[in-house]
């Protein structure tokens, strides 16, 4: 058999499925592939033992005729999602040798569906951030070559710092990374900003966030918790649905998650998708933008008229200040849900001579710069004589601009297409030393849907004039993201397939 | 808006971070960054608008008055870095 | 009528208002499912909720909501159909979030009152601000070693009803009724038991002082005050302390300050200037809390009978006075015992009797023995009965202490006619025989039955000798007129 890393999750199901391919098998070429890719820095920690122990647990299972909708199928878990016993750290110093004594309500759905755990993967330090580049354990690589760069150079630029060589995006880099890569079959991911879109967009991978509510945040290290949502990266749509479905449903220990059933997703591929009316919103033509996006963008639109959707304008005015009042909001929830990291309880302690000491050095030496930044713009805005001017304002923004897609949909509008990003992937150590701001505008275009609570699906539709993946996205009603699949799955069939990326790192 | 270093100063002891005099000029030019990046927002018409809530409609579920959790002293200590007598310990809290 | 304190530049006031922290009745605690009960070793009543791990999510507790909603009705307060939850952030060892989930914008509970009855004559009302829910705190031991402080987070995420009043009270007997009625009203609706030693009901004490007439003085904040006596002190202490530093030409910094029994004086706690900054934004795991008048008026339907109701009844149906009113419906249980033996048997018998068993012998001996009255061993009926027995003349009231005494004893449980009958303690009645006693003892002190008429009150002697002599039986009114006739007195 041709390596059983190149099938897709929907393929590796139905290879498992007709016992031509083994979950022990498949693990195990997953693990190699993995051990080779050292250098791609996609995972932080790789539980090479559980994992065969799981696949063997699974082929058993599936001896016996009991077989879940994951059964024995491997992925790549962030690691910001507690796993029982094993590294959750959120790619932070402060949560140093923290292994939990209980499972995130998302992965406890992937196990009890027959997944394989492969490991932890890399990401942004509390997932903050749009490159990786902030994560305690180094950068993640992207498997895209740099534009005019050699395999040669790529690998020893891999042994270094890294530099040049292309991020995969983030904060869900390692998951984006590793699913481009084939070091999983998929992977979980979150997105906050964008951390799940934007690093899909820059991996030529699929990535979605489903509405906020239709995931369980209970056992994921928070980050902004009205924002926050678990969602999958994966190689294709199908795949993603089926993780997505997987992942998703109601439980009663997060008082923010919707009870509703959870559809299966899959039957929406193929689904047509005649008679929807697609939004262009005139507000995310920003100026400056590289005339390659614009021309996807345009380009998408065109593929989903010949498939038979309607395609009209509409108008989302309050985009420009999604962005701005995201870097209130978020920071402003951050700074409050990282004050339990404090040297106490559990992760690093650096003594003090006293109480304020502890916590003092605990947190200087525990947090990164980026996370450190956006600690104390969220206590500066959330502090007297700022709280109204800054926080309340934000929130009050995010009401109109959560009215802004209300009133489109409510116009008939199906679903809405925008680009995902405003560039292809850069270069690790490119952007944002100089200035934080200018990292935080790759989100331009994912925040909104964070802001409005909507789901968003990040397909690959084309390349840049590099050779690089870009990607749409497709912003959707609350809970229908059966209508995003479909449309997803559209795009991906017309668009030109891109070549993955062969494995000079191995 | 902008801040000035006793801001910087006072924001991290809020924060509880500590930060090196070296460190606080550079800080408060990053945060600077920031607060200009959101400036915009001050100028937005936002008469008569509620501030966000809740992003779905959702009433605030409630659960049952039963004991279903707690008897897991091991798991709660178990991460801890200092502890005593099932106590966790810290340098001494004077009132 | 306010109580003025008398200062070397004149007469002052002193305002008061009080924060109270009453620990929620309930199994569970407000955001997670681990039990409330006291007394536990160590961390062992935590979740990972309250231990504050990565990830962790709170959910309200459905019965702490439905005991703010009690209570409110119990103080005649607005309910908030729609309320919301806060995070008021600040670092504490006891704190493991590193924020205490509360309510700061929208409580739960709106303006209500309080009436407080000091004397029958002297009545306040006192007004409550709101009330609203909000998680306790773990506990900090800070004497089990040289250099470190023990944290026990057993009471971390316990539900607390904060309920603040208007600064309406004037005089340390105003604060103390006022936490006193409080505390009785809670422990009606038994939404908290209101055991201060247990630390399950604390209050935070704000104390100003001014000239009659003039504008508000600065505040001083008295915290965690555990009992009725303290709160007391502690206001007269802090009110003179204040006014000292007012006359000494000083004034008054706005403080949070504790109040120490042993050396009778309050001290400023150690500076958290930076600490008010408290960053109150809404919890954005919560949503606004939410229910309909269905669900209040529930709860209303099962509230039982409110003190001041129950007192107003007292004295209409039972002729009882104010005072005595009062007393019996401190406790629910108290006066639930009253009526019961009032009417028992379906007849009704003197309340008065039946209240002043309570309120003395009964009372003395549950004091004494650190009981409830109702919980003393004498069932309501037993009571009734003795009462009766009185009221039939079958045993006097000096007999029927004894028999009391019998029944609290060796007999909890018997039967009082039983009793009175098996140890021989019918009264006499029969004027014969007490006649016969009577001429006796006359007989037996001839020289002090002449003095007896020009001493009158030389009758007590006379009755004692005839009670002894009668081994107590006799009943004293019959031996009194008897007394009255022989020895020629009027």
């Amino acid at each position: 058999m041709t390596d059983p890393t190149a099938l897709t999750l929907a393929e590796a199901r139905a290879a498992l499925g007709d016992k031509s391919l083994s979950s022990v098998e498949l693990t195990r070429a997953y693990l190699a592939a993995i051990d080779k890719a050292k250098g791609l820095n996609a995972y932080v920690a790789v539980t090479a033992e559980r994992a065969l122990q799981m696949a063997e647990v699974s082929d058993a299972r599936r001896a016996k005729g009991e077989a879940g909708p994951l059964e024995g199928l491997p992925l790549g878990i962030k690691d910001l999602y507690a796993t029982e016993g094993v590294h959750t750290q959120a790619c932070s110093h402060i949560l140093d040798k923290f292994a939990p004594a209980y499972e995130s309500t998302v992965t406890s759905h992937l196990w009890r569906d027959g997944a394989v755990m492969l490991g932890k993967l890399n990401m942004d330090e509390f997932a903050m951030g749009s490159s990786n580049e902030t994560s305690y354990y180094g950068p993640v690589a992207s498997p895209w070559l740099p534009p005019n760069w050699t395999p040669e150079r790529a690998k020893a630029a891999l042994a270094g710092d890294k530099k040049g060589l292309l991020t995969p995006g983030g904060s869900s880099g390692g998951s984006a990374s590793a699913v481009a890569a084939r070091l999983c079959l998929a992977a979980t991911a979150s997105d906050t900003g964008g951390s799940i879109r934007q690093p899909a967009a820059f991996t030529g991978t699929v990535g979605v966030k489903p509405t906020y509510g239709r995931c369980s945040r209970w056992g994921m290290v928070a980050f902004a918790s009205s924002l926050d949502q678990a969602g999958p990266i994966a190689r294709d749509v199908r795949d993603a649905a089926i993780l997505l479905r997987s992942m998703a449903g109601y439980d009663a220990k997060d008082s923010t998650c919707y009870d509703a059933p959870v559809p299966d997703y899959e039957t929406a591929i193929g689904r047509s998708v005649k008679g929807l009316t697609i939004g262009i919103p005139r507000e995310y033509r920003i100026d400056g933008m590289a005339g390659e996006i614009e021309a996807l963008w345009r380009q998408g639109a065109d593929w989903l008229k010949a498939a038979g959707a309607k395609v009209v304008d509409v108008s989302l005015p309050h985009t420009r200040h999604a962005l701005p009042a995201y870097y209130i909001v978020a920071p402003a929830e951050a700074s409050s849900n990282l004050a339990r990291y404090d040297g106490v309880r559990y992760g690093l302690r650096e003594d003090g001579d006293d109480i304020i000491g502890l916590y003092e050095k605990t947190r200087a030496k525990g947090f990164g710069p980026e996370v450190r930044r956006r600690l104390m713009i969220g206590t500066y805005v959330l502090s007297a004589g700022y709280y109204d001017a800054y926080y309340v304002r934000a929130q009050k923004i995010r009401t109109l601009i959560k009215r802004d897609f209300e009133t489109v949909f409510a116009g008939g509008v199906d679903a809405i297409l925008t680009p995902a990003t405003p560039t292809a992937a850069f270069g690790i150590g490119e952007k944002g030393s100089a200035d934080p701001v200018e990292m935080y505008l790759n989100d331009v275009f994912t925040v909104t849907v964070n802001m409005a609570g909507l789901p968003g699906l990040v397909a690959p539709a084309g390349q840049s004039p590099d050779g690089l993946p870009l990607g749409l996205q497709l912003i959707g009603r609350p809970f229908d993201e059966e209508t995003l699949f479909a449309l997803g799955a559209a795009i991906e069939q017309a668009a030109p397939k891109l070549k993955t990326p062969a494995p000079w790192w191995a | 808006m902008s801040v000035d270093q006793a801001a910087v100063r006072r924001i991290a002891r809020l924060a509880r971070i500590a930060v090196d005099e070296q460190e606080i000029a550079h800080l408060q030019d990053e945060i600077n960054a920031i607060l200009s990046f959101v400036e915009e927002l001050s100028a937005v018409d936002v008469e008569g608008v509620e501030p966000m809530t809740s992003v779905i409609p959702m009433r605030l579920p409630m659960r049952e008055d039963v004991v279903t959790d707690g008897e897991i002293a091991a798991k709660v200590l178990a991460n801890a870095p200092l502890t005593e007598g099932g106590f966790f310990l810290v340098p001494k809290v004077v009132e | 009528m306010a109580n003025l304190i008398n200062g070397a530049t004149g007469d002052w006031e002193v305002v008061i208002g009080l924060e109270v922290h009453a620990q929620v009745t309930s199994k569970a605690k407000l955001f997670s499912g681990a039990s409330t009960g006291f007394g536990a070793p160590p961390n062992t009543h935590v979740s990972l909720v309250d231990a504050a791990m990565p990830g962790m999510l709170p959910v309200i507790n459905a019965e702490c909501v439905r005991q703010a909603v009690r209570t409110g009705l119990g103080l005649k307060a607005e309910i908030n159909k729609r309320s919301s939850f806060d995070r008021k952030n600040y670092f504490y060892p006891d704190l493991p979030q590193g924020y205490q989930i509360s309510q700061y914008k929208s409580p739960i509970v709106g303006e209500g009152e309080i009436q407080v009855d000091l004397t029958p004559e002297h009545a306040i009302r006192v007004g409550i601000e709101r009330l609203h829910l909000e998680q306790d705190a773990g506990k900090s031991l800070h004497d089990q070693s040289p250099t470190m402080s023990f944290v026990d987070l057993n009471r971390s995420g316990v539900a607390l009803m904060e309920i603040v009043s208007k600064p309406d009270m004037r005089s340390a007997e105003e604060a103390k009724a006022y936490v006193s009625k409080l505390r009785t009203i809670l422990r009606y609706i038994g939404s908290c038991d209101g055991d201060m030693e247990k630390g399950n009901l604390r209050a935070d004490v704000n104390v100003s002082v001014r000239k009659p007439g003039a504008p508000l003085g600065t505040r001083c904040e008295i915290k965690n005050v555990n009992s009725i006596r303290f709160i007391g002190q502690a206001i007269e202490v802090e009110a003179r302390r204040q006014i000292g530093v007012i006359e000494d030409g000083g004034s008054i910094e706005q403080e949070t300050r504790l109040y120490d029994a042993a050396k009778g004086e309050t001290r400023a706690m150690r500076s958290k200037e930076e600490a008010h900054d408290y960053r109150y934004f809404p919890d954005p795991d919560l949503l606004p809390l939410e229910f309909d008048d269905a669900f209040i008026d529930a709860l209303k339907a099962q509230l039982p009978e409110l003190p001041d109701e129950k007192k107003a009844r007292f004295i209409g149906d039972y002729g009882l006075s104010a005072y005595d009113a009062a007393i019996l419906c401190a406790e629910r249980e108290t006066a639930a015992f009253f009526e019961q033996a009032t009417r028992h048997g379906a007849g009704k018998r003197d309340a008065k009797a039946i209240a002043n068993w309570i309120m003395g012998d009964l009372s003395a001996y549950a004091n004494a023995h650190g009981v409830a009255v109702a919980e003393a061993g004498l069932s309501a009926g037993a009571l009734a009965s003795l009462v009766d027995l009185i009221g039939e003349g079958v045993i006097s009231g000096k007999i029927a202490k004894d028999v009391l005494a019998m029944l609290l004893g060796d007999d909890k449980g018997a039967d009082p006619r039983a009793l009175v009958k098996a140890r021989g303690l019918l009264q006499v009645n029969d004027a014969s025989a007490i006649e016969a006693a009577v001429e006796a003892v006359i007989a037996a002190n001839a020289g002090k039955a002449e003095q007896a008429k020009t001493k009158p009150g030389m009758l007590g002697w006379f009755v004692g000798q005839v009670m002894k002599a009668t081994g107590g039986k006799a009943n004293p009114q019959s031996v009194s007129d008897a007394l009255k006739r022989k020895l020629d007195l009027p």
